[in-house]
């Protein structure tokens, strides 16, 4: 059928299984969006009051979906803006497609109104990128776009489309959605996973450490059937929290900067360490000399680049994550080892790993736990970034895989509202949590209007302490208290301001009120802000400083 | 320990492939030598030839990283052993009455060939390893190079090693 790019566009979407989108409307995509309007309830268009949260929200959106998520922007400005979103994709391996307008071809290179090369600009920090310069190709690019966000290791990418593309016609061929490029399991080398085999059956300490990837690929099951068959512990990466329920025996939960102490000393004292699905993120590793010492690898994963990228591994599986343990599995015998089960449990119960905090303080972890009792296992909770960031990590249980949604890789600041919008409607407009913290949450507030237009079901939760806490942490620990431009001062009164965007706003201030205002506040409908006013000095503990190891932990501030 | 190192890369010639190769290497850190691009047989696919520094580490990281662009085809790290190795030099040398013959004499020597004469100058074209186009242009020197230019680095394999049938394995 005979139809304009503007809507090749919204029928390649919609063929393609798309019913959601994000986004902001702007004149280089005036055609899109009436072909969007004109479509009606065969897709959902989401508008937020900035592009920068369209794409985390997208983001958010393909994470707990498993869907890609689609943002649609304006050109220039509304280009620019999705460039934090579209690296935060990027970083933390998210499945979107950014499609872009842009001036008409004729004034491409002009410095036109409103015009920027974002194909330049996103070049690196997207898996692909296109500028659509003839309208014959526009559908099969969108398609192919989709598939690249999807398959392997999964990403963003942008399409760009020159506004007379949009206007100019073609034949609209409809076809069937496609679906993600999977790696042949074939193709899992079997020499490589004998090698695997050979080093786990040597190995005293074996030690798993498990990403994104595990939860990617659905490979739980696969990891804790893995973790039985040699006798090891579990520590995850702050992208594989969720992947296994934190209260499974096996699980020693975070590892790394501000990982759990047993997580960060098990690794440690391990011979060997499995990576699965991560990627040696120097927030994970410390000191890269000094966390490989002593020790071998075995790397899984999906992306052969990853191997040997940050560690030297010994062996190395390239895979889909669920394929390859589901086949090391396969060729495993199980064994016991009972010495390195004793230590391993005997680190799990140290004092060390279960530091006492003050009762009757309305504490991080305190409020966090209150928020769980109110939340099912399988509800999600989106952060910000910051110390927030970290306690949750830390003390919220995740139980079920795609019920985190963090900035893992780019840490912006910014993205937890963004996020939190798109996290709720990917699942169906569910109750939706997000921390955030005093100083994420004024980059991007402007986003509870978008929160309130929708009647999303969210609760806000603001660990605020007046100060930008981690960062005033790293300057009460290593700048001897200089604590230069994080001591807010500002005087924001956060339930008034939920109020005047229409949410409801309340305030948590000691303890004893805790209880009862969460109570409140999750039977509330709609949007709703908790201000939990906490102390400014309150740490993220354990730390391992940067570059450091497990003999530099921080255990008492 | 680092060192010189040749890349063979297959790309679709699409718009914007070479600066999605060339901003690769400056992304991630690694540094180019040289680099020549063309087209191949094929008018649809091009051939870059990129000479780099590094150490085992670069080099892997390197061809992992291209291998992982979508308008990339293959990437080969060449057998410097196994390779047909050319550079292309033109130079403009100053002609001094009295100069020329020796100029001349080293020509032949370097089989060099004479693009353009002036009454000022003397142009001069060499191809070669670039070995042998170092050599040349330090013997070139002290009749005073007026300018210079040298297309990069480009290579073949010898005989049956042929880029486009090269099975890459992770």
């Amino acid at each position: 059928m005979r139809m304009t790019g503007a809507k090749i566009i919204v029928e390649t979407l919609i063929e393609q299984g798309i019913d959601t989108i994000f986004g902001y409307p702007g004149g280089a995509v005036l055609n899109i969006y009436d072909e969007l309007y004109k479509a009606g309830e065969r897709i959902s268009h989401y508008l937020t009051c900035h592009e920068q949260a369209a794409a985390h929200a997208a983001d958010a959106y393909a994470r707990v979906s498993g869907k890609p998520g689609v943002v649609i922007a304006t050109s220039g400005p509304g280009a620019t803006n999705l460039v934090t979103g579209i690296a935060n994709a990027y970083l933390d391996s998210s499945p979107i497609i950014a499609i872009t307008g842009n001036v008409a071809r004729a004034l491409i290179g002009k410095d036109s109104f409103q015009e920027v090369d974002i194909y330049g600009v996103t070049m690196p920090i997207t898996k692909h990128n296109y500028i659509v310069k003839d309208v014959s190709k526009l559908a099969d690019t969108i398609r192919e776009a989709i598939k690249i966000a999807t398959s392997g290791r999964p990403g963003p990418v942008l399409i760009d489309v020159p506004k007379d593309i949009q206007l100019a016609e073609f034949d609209y061929v409809p076809q069937a959605a496609c679906s993600p490029e999977s790696r042949n399991s074939g193709n899992i080398s079997d020499e490589a996973i004998e090698e695997a085999v050979e080093l786990i059956k040597g190995s005293k300490r074996p030690f798993i450490y498990a990403g994104g990837g595990v939860i990617m690929s659905v490979a739980s099951n696969e990891l804790l059937e893995f973790a039985e068959l040699i006798d090891a512990p579990i520590g995850l990466s702050m992208m594989g929290l969720s992947a296994i329920p934190g209260s499974h025996p096996r699980n020693l939960g975070m590892t790394g900067m501000h990982g759990k102490y047993a997580a960060s000393k098990a690794m440690s004292e391990s011979d060997l360490i499995v990576a699965v699905g991560t990627r040696f993120s120097d927030r994970a590793t410390g000191s890269k000399q000094e966390f490989s010492k002593g020790k071998k690898f075995i790397h899984i994963d999906i992306d052969p680049a990853e191997i040997g990228k940050n560690i030297p591994a010994y062996v190395s599986v390239i895979g889909n994550v669920k394929d390859v343990l589901t086949k090391l599995n396969a060729n495993l015998t199980a064994s016991e080892r009972p010495e390195w089960r004793a230590e391993v449990e005997s680190l799990k119960s140290s004092p060390e790993n279960n530091p006492e905090l003050p009762n009757g303080k309305l504490t991080p972890k305190a409020v966090i736990e209150e928020v769980r009792k109110h939340m099912t296992d399988d509800g999600v909770v989106a952060t910000d970034v910051g110390q927030h960031q970290m306690w949750v990590s830390l003390y919220y249980n995740f139980t079920s895989p795609r019920t985190l949604v963090t900035s893992g890789g780019l840490g912006a600041m910014g993205f937890g509202m963004g996020a939190a919008v798109g996290s709720c409607i990917g699942r169906g407009k569910r109750k939706t949590v997000l921390f955030t913290g005093d100083g994420s949450f004024h980059m991007n507030l402007n986003e509870l209007a978008t929160a309130v237009s929708n009647n999303l079901p969210l609760v806000i939760v603001v660990m605020n302490n007046g100060v930008l806490g981690m960062v005033r942490q790293w300057q009460t620990l290593f700048f001897e208290k200089r604590y230069s431009s994080t001591t807010l001062n500002r005087k924001t009164d956060f339930v008034k301001l939920a109020e005047a965007f229409g949410a409801t706003g309340y305030r948590i201030s000691s303890k004893n009120e805790l209880s009862s205002v969460m109570e409140k506040a999750f039977k509330t409908d709609g949007p709703v802000l908790i201000d939990a006013i906490i102390d400014r000095d309150e740490k993220v503990l354990p730390m391992i400083p940067p570059g450091g190891t497990i003999n530099d932990i921080i255990l008492e501030a | 320990m680092d060192t010189k190192f040749l890349l063979s890369i297959l790309v679709k010639n699409e718009a914007g492939v070479l600066t999605r190769v060339s901003s690769l290497f400056s992304r991630r850190g690694f540094n180019i030598d040289s680099l020549s691009v063309g087209e191949t047989e094929s008018g649809k696919i091009s051939r870059i030839t990129i000479s780099a520094k590094g150490d085992d580490y670069v080099k892997e990281q390197i061809v992992k990283q291209l291998r992982k662009l979508h308008d990339v085809i293959t990437v080969e790290l060449m057998d410097l052993d196994s390779t047909v190795i050319r550079e292309l030099l033109l130079v403009k040398v100053a002609s001094k009455k009295g100069e020329l013959s020796d100029i001349m004499h080293a020509m032949n020597i370097f089989r060099a060939s004479v693009v353009d004469l002036s009454p000022a100058s003397v142009t001069l074209e060499l191809t070669g390893q670039s070995s042998k186009i170092d050599a040349f242009i330090e013997f070139l020197k002290p009749y005073g190079i007026i300018e210079l230019c040298r297309t990069g680095i480009t290579a073949i394999g010898r005989g049956d090693y042929i880029l486009k049938n090269v099975k890459e394995n992770d």
